[in-house]
């Protein structure tokens, strides 16, 4: 139930959209609505307008442009994601960290552009953003404006994007050669979010050196965050168990890690780093080939 | 009278009468009533667990668009007092306003009542109500409540102690003198959160001087008796229909201030008037279940051999008393836990406490799981201190096939038990002889491996009258039952019992089939609807509806079956004692091909111009049955887990069970009652608990905090089962509902322990979430390093 | 304010005035009078309000009646056609997987989404398909076991088809 009045309107253009938000008092943008109309029912957002972007098509589009980079539409749903081939082929974790979210009904309708944009701090698909370094690109009334995803996430529920702006496509560049990726969640049992989620995106060497590692973490702070120390320190290594453990337990270095009934914040700390030498390990893995 | 001996439907698969319409949509649930000019309930209720009231203003929601009415306490003050129907001795009885007067006492507790033409407007109006509350000091503890200084939760009593309660057997000061090894745990039973997946709804409607109330409720019939002595109207003027009610598990086991409260404004407004609980709501104001904190110490023989149990507990009762409440917390829960050994001397003594949060009442195996969980615990920590194998020590306590009927140190009699064999067969399910290697196997994986039994011996057949009465139970332990033959031929059951997705309209038609010679095709069972059913049914709980109920439907068929055989000889000139009815044919035995149809003999009954000099016309027959003892279902229960050695969580891997619940009259149900039970005990087990922050804020308060097992939580179940029939009963049934809950929270937590023992971990309190685990076996691998 | 949507319910158009508030749940229970879908929770979890929405399941509950203007909806009510049941339906029935019946319809409709595509699942499959469905009286056991039998019968009546189709 939802007892506090809105207007809906749902343009079929992107202009029409931002206009209409423009308009609004603190008109939200409604793609799945799998974030918002849970809020909405709590009573925790009252937004005086919905802009429903589900009929402008372009932006439900997953697409591989010439140079490789993979761009998926902000209305792509979990489920398309998961469910689809070059994602699967190329960017794994990303495709993990869809094939995550809530349940198969959440995956139906939910989005990744709605989950970026509602950020979260326990959602999916931040980890995977951050790791493979992202660009989301948003549309605005002054026209179209590239964020890198490590510059996106700025706290619990807050992004860079700017009043009135859409997040339209997020853009993932192409990997090189021999590059492996993975996403790993200890998820809370209940609410079905990352208790810890990590995505590791691993290049090897001919030899199966590591030639450059990321790994972006979620559910374990305020907000997803890089853990560059883990990341630092497994470049240049073999790769093997040792090096990856080793690695692992840097993962959360520097980080204040969240406390609640789920998680203490010393069990995340714990778990960021079972679960980045998991990631890692089956990010080289599929790395090596 | 004689016995039909003859089971053609009894036994069998049949499929269940209930699915075609719940499997299409069509199955009417409480929140589907609604009704012309209907009208909507929402609650106030207070955010503050403990606090007094100074004032409520409800000018602002009058005011609002669609707002029918808003009453507050003193409005439903003439309804009386919510009732308790059970009195140990010395109790003390808070009093329960359907809606809070004075103070509130557990976040939740409500404090007005919003009408409004539609729910949102409800609910609108509802957030426009201001209370200006006193905030007063909490007490959320049941043992803190206990000890001097404590808020007083309901002050007219003076006290937060609600009960004491004791049981005695034997001398345990010798048993204890006598000891050549004690152990002793100290044990937490975690408050839980039903969660039946309908939430609680109630609709009335007030026509021509009556009133109907549809009802999300397991006692259609207790429901009935306090709207019609509450809300001042004839009982006949009280119809009580429980439609389709989605699951119960003790917690629709009330009468509810909300059922009180829609009869009420039904009655005044003249209106019909539906209230339907959001899921958040009902975590508050739902009854919660268990919540037990004890000790138990057993003192014991090197060999094994127990010599006496000793019990401190401590229940928390919530902030009011519940109808059943001291039920689960005394008499279901003390006299069981020697469960299936022979324990020669007990003593227990359990304390009841009010605190500042949601009343606790029967949940699913009410008293049953905590006593057998303490008991099970205690039985594998004695085995771990004596180094014996914990399958022995439970076997060379049970009470052995050959003491039966045996009376237990708690003073009742089990009439029947054989309990090695159910403990071989899930033993031989498990593989246990085959433990060891798999153990092995998962300490190369870097991770524990467990292995844990459950025996138990439950309580069913609720109750004797005449036990009932020397516990405390203020009502009857009876269950009723009507058998109405149409003069085509065509049946009808109306039983007192109240289904919720036991199955009861199928179960029933096959024993009344079996009766009366017909099919269960021909056989319609109606329930739940005061104006069909006999004038009293108890309900369905603990794991009753069978053994009493069941055979209530029995008898009845009986009666009918005597009365057909006695037409059916006088239609066919012969004598009663050579004449059968068998596939819907009364016959002579050996002469099938001169028979009356079972319709003839109905239609003869009614026509009623040739029947037996001085018989009675008509083909109905009405039964109340009293139990003479309970029943005592058994088994044993053997989990497997594998702990993850870097995070702490378990994976339930295998899980094998062998239950004995006499007779199965519908093999398929009673594994589906197992199942559903099993889960729910899984859930206690490692993931079910509800948290209260010092404050008496819930912090599990919804289903995003609070682990409801999903299919992916739960293994497939491999099920066996051995019959000893009870002589209690004609059919020699015992009940099934909660053996599933109350085998296997102590198997899993069993198995949990008998991972970690390796690391030196004697008990870890439910539920066992990794973390919990994680940190126990870091402290301990700390402490190895030492 | 209130506007008009058209969505397509169990095969027939139904033009109704909504408010943008309206779930799609309540449109469906309230203003339809379709009441075998359920609502148990209201946080997105239990899963008992599923429909499918355009051919997915989804939770009638988290989706408001607006969005599914021109979207085809399936209720519980328009699983069985021309009288005769789902297999699924068939398969709940015959493996005892509801007792008291509440979760069902979400479960039957998650399960004929997920069957269509995948038409022989392994167990774990199964179980990973339904957990957006809570239950509370199964234990999962039964309706594992009926989500299996049911793409067994689904995959067989595909094959009568095709051999039927051949024969001609």
């Amino acid at each position: 139930m939802i007892t506090h009045p809105f207007s809906y309107q749902a343009p079929s253009t992107i202009e029409e959209a931002i206009a209409t938000l423009g308009r609004s008092r603190d008109g939200k943008v409604l793609a799945g609505g799998h974030s918002l109309l849970p809020l909405m029912k709590l009573g925790l957002a009252q937004p005086d307008t919905l802009v429903d972007i589900r009929k402008i098509a372009s932006l439900r589009d997953i697409r591989a442009e010439a140079d490789g980079t993979i761009v998926v539409g902000t209305l792509a749903t979990h489920r398309s994601i998961a469910e689809d081939r070059t994602i699967g082929a190329k960017l794994a974790a990303l495709a993990e960290a869809a094939a995550a979210v809530g349940d198969p009904q959440v995956r139906s309708r939910g989005t990744i552009g709605g989950s970026l944009a509602h950020a979260d701090p326990a959602a999916d698909e931040p980890a995977p953003t951050l790791a493979f370094d992202a660009i989301i690109r948003a549309i605005g009334s002054k026209g179209k404006r590239d964020i890198p995803a490590r510059e996106f996430f700025k706290a619990p529920f807050e992004t860079a994007l700017a009043p009135g702006e859409i997040a339209a496509e997020i853009r993932f560049p192409a990997q090189p050669g021999r590059t492996g990726s993975a996403y790993l969640k200890f998820r809370h049992p209940a609410s079905r979010f990352a208790v810890v989620g990590v995505a590791a995106v691993v290049t090897a060497k001919a030899d199966g050196t590591i030639e450059r590692a990321a790994i972006g973490v979620t559910g374990a702070a305020e907000a997803p965050f890089r853990a560059t120390a883990a990341e630092r320190a497994i470049t240049g290594t073999k790769g093997d168990a040792k090096a990856i453990a080793a690695a692992a337990a840097k993962a959360a270095e520097g980080m204040t890690t969240l406390s609640d009934l789920a998680a203490s914040s010393e069990y995340r700390r714990h778990l960021v780093s079972v679960y980045a030498k998991r990631a890692l390990e089956r990010a080289t893995q599929r790395a090596r080939g | 009278m004689t016995t039909a001996t003859t089971t053609t439907y009894i036994g069998t698969r049949l499929q269940r009468k209930e699915d075609p319409r719940l499997i299409t949509g069509s199955g009417l649930f409480t929140d589907d009533v609604t009704l012309p000019g209907m009208v909507y309930v929402s609650l106030v209720r207070s955010p503050h667990a403990h606090a007094r009231i100074r004032r409520i203003d409800t000018s602002a929601a009058t005011k609002e668009p669609g707002v029918v009415a808003v009453l507050t306490g003193k409005d439903l003050e003439a309804t009386g007092v919510l009732p308790v129907f059970i009195s140990v001795p010395k109790q003390s009885t808070s009093k329960h306003m359907p809606i809070a007067t004075d103070k509130v006492r557990y976040a939740g507790d409500a404090v007005a009542a919003v009408v409004a033409e539609t729910r949102d407007a409800a609910k609108r109006a509802a957030d426009a109500v201001t209370v200006d509350y006193e905030p007063l000091p909490v007490v959320v503890d049941a043992t803190k409540a206990l000890e001097p200084g404590a808020p007083i939760v309901n002050e007219e009593l003076g006290t937060n102690l609600v009960f004491t309660y004791p049981v005695k057997g034997g001398d345990i000061d010798k048993a204890f003198g006598d000891a050549e090894v004690k152990v002793s745990l100290h044990l937490v039973n975690q408050r839980l959160i039903a969660n039946a997946m309908e939430p609680r709804s109630a609709a009335a409607k007030f026509e021509a001087g009556e009133l109907t109330l549809w009802s999300t409720t397991q006692i259609p019939h207790f429901v009935q008796l306090i709207a019609s002595l509450n809300l001042g109207l004839s009982q006949n003027k009280v119809r009580v229909i429980a439609p389709e009610v989605g699951g119960g598990f003790g917690s629709k086991l009330q009468v509810y201030a909300e059922e009180l409260l829609v009869g009420h404004l039904a009655k005044t407004l003249g209106r019909p008037v539906k209230w339907t609980e959001e899921r958040r709501e009902g975590y508050l104001a739902t009854v919660h279940g268990r919540d037990l904190v004890g000790d138990i110490e057993v003192a014991a023989k090197r060999d094994g051999t127990i010599l006496g149990v000793r019990i401190r507990t401590v229940a928390n009762m919530g902030a009011y008393l519940q109808a059943f409440a001291p039920v689960s917390a005394t008499i279901l829960h003390a006299f069981i836990i020697p469960g299936p050994y022979i324990i020669p001397a007990f003593d227990i003594e359990i304390r009841g406490a009010y605190t500042n949060t949601t009343p606790v009442d029967a949940y699913r195996g009410a008293g049953r799981p905590e006593a057998i969980y303490a008991m099970e615990r205690a039985i594998d920590r004695l085995a771990d201190e004596i180094g014996m194998d914990p399958a022995e020590v439970r076997r060379k306590n049970f009470i052995p096939p050959d003491a039966f009927p045996f009376n237990t140190i708690t003073g009742i009699t089990y009439d029947s038990g054989n309990y090695a064999p159910a403990l071989d067969r899930a033993l031989a399910m498990a593989d246990y002889k085959g433990f060891e290697k798999r153990r092995a196997e998962s300490k190369g994986r870097g991770n524990y491996r467990g292995i844990g039994i459950s025996s138990y011996v439950e309580i069913c057949g609720l109750a004797p009258s005449k036990a009932n009465s020397a516990l405390g139970v203020g009502w009857g332990g009876y269950e009723s039952a009507r058998i109405r033959v149409h003069p085509t031929g065509a049946v009808q059951v109306f039983t007192g019992t109240s289904p919720h997705g036991q199955g009861h309209e199928t179960s029933w038609s096959q024993i009344a089939a079996d009766a009366l010679g017909i099919s269960p095709n021909d056989i319609e069972v109606r329930h739940g609807d005061t104006f069909e059913s006999p004038g009293m049914g108890v309900g369905t709980f603990g794991s009753r509806s069978l053994p009493v109920g069941g055979i209530a439907v029995h008898k009845a068929a009986e009666k009918i079956r005597e009365k057909v055989i006695q037409i059916g000889a006088h239609l066919l000139e012969a004598s009663p004692d050579d004449v059968v009815i068998e596939g819907g044919k009364v016959f002579v035995k050996g002469v099938p091909e001169k028979a009356k149809n079972f319709g003839d003999v109905s239609m003869a009954a009614y026509v009623a111009n040739n029947l037996p000099a001085g018989m009675e016309p008509g083909l109905e027959a009405t039964v109340y049955y009293d139990p003479p003892n309970f029943t005592f279902p058994f088994g044993t229960h053997v989990a497997e887990v594998e702990i993850d050695g870097e995070t702490g969580a378990v994976e339930l891997v295998r899980y094998s069970a062998c239950d004995d619940c006499g007779r199965q009259i519908n093999p398929m149900i009673v594994e589906g009652q197992l199942h559903g039970g099993i889960a729910q005990g899984i859930g206690q087990a490692l993931y079910e608990g509800a948290v209260y922050d010092d404050n008496g804020q819930l912090l599990s308060g919804s289903m995003m905090e609070y682990h409801v097992p999903t299919a992916e939580d739960v293994p497939a179940f491999k099920l066996d089962h051995t019959v000893t029939l009870t002589k209690t009963n004609p059919l020699g049934v015992k009940g099934v509902g909660e053996a599933g809950t109350i085998g296997s929270t102590p198997a899993v937590v069993n198995a949990v322990i008998d991972a970690l023992s390796p690391l030196g971990i004697k008990h870890l309190d439910m539920p066992l979430t990794p973390e919990k685990i994680w940190r126990a076996t870091l402290k301990s691998k700390g402490e190895g390093k030492r | 304010m209130a506007q008009a949507i058209t969505v397509t319910v169990n095969g027939t158009k139904r033009t109704k005035d909504v408010e943008p508030s309206q779930l799609l749940v309540e449109l469906l229970r309230d203003t339809l009078g379709l009441t075998g879908t359920h609502v148990g929770c209201d946080t997105s979890q239990c899963g008992a309000c599923t429909v499918l929405v355009d051919g997915r399941a989804t939770k009638s509950c988290t989706i408001l009646a607006v969005q599914t203007d021109g979207a085809e909806v399936v209720t519980v009510e328009g699983l069985a056609k021309n009288g005769e049941l789902h297999p699924v339906q068939r398969a709940f029935a015959s493996e005892h997987a509801l007792q008291c019946g509440f979760c069902t319809p979400g479960l039957m409709i998650t399960a004929v989404d997920f069957l269509a595509r995948n038409a022989s699942p392994s167990d774990a499959e199964i179980r990973h398909a339904i957990e957006g469905n809570l239950c509370r009286c199964t234990g999962y056991h039964n309706i594992v076991n009926a989500i299996r039998s049911a793409a067994a019968m689904m995959t067989m009546s595909a094959q009568s088809k095709v051999a039927a189709e051949v024969k001609r």
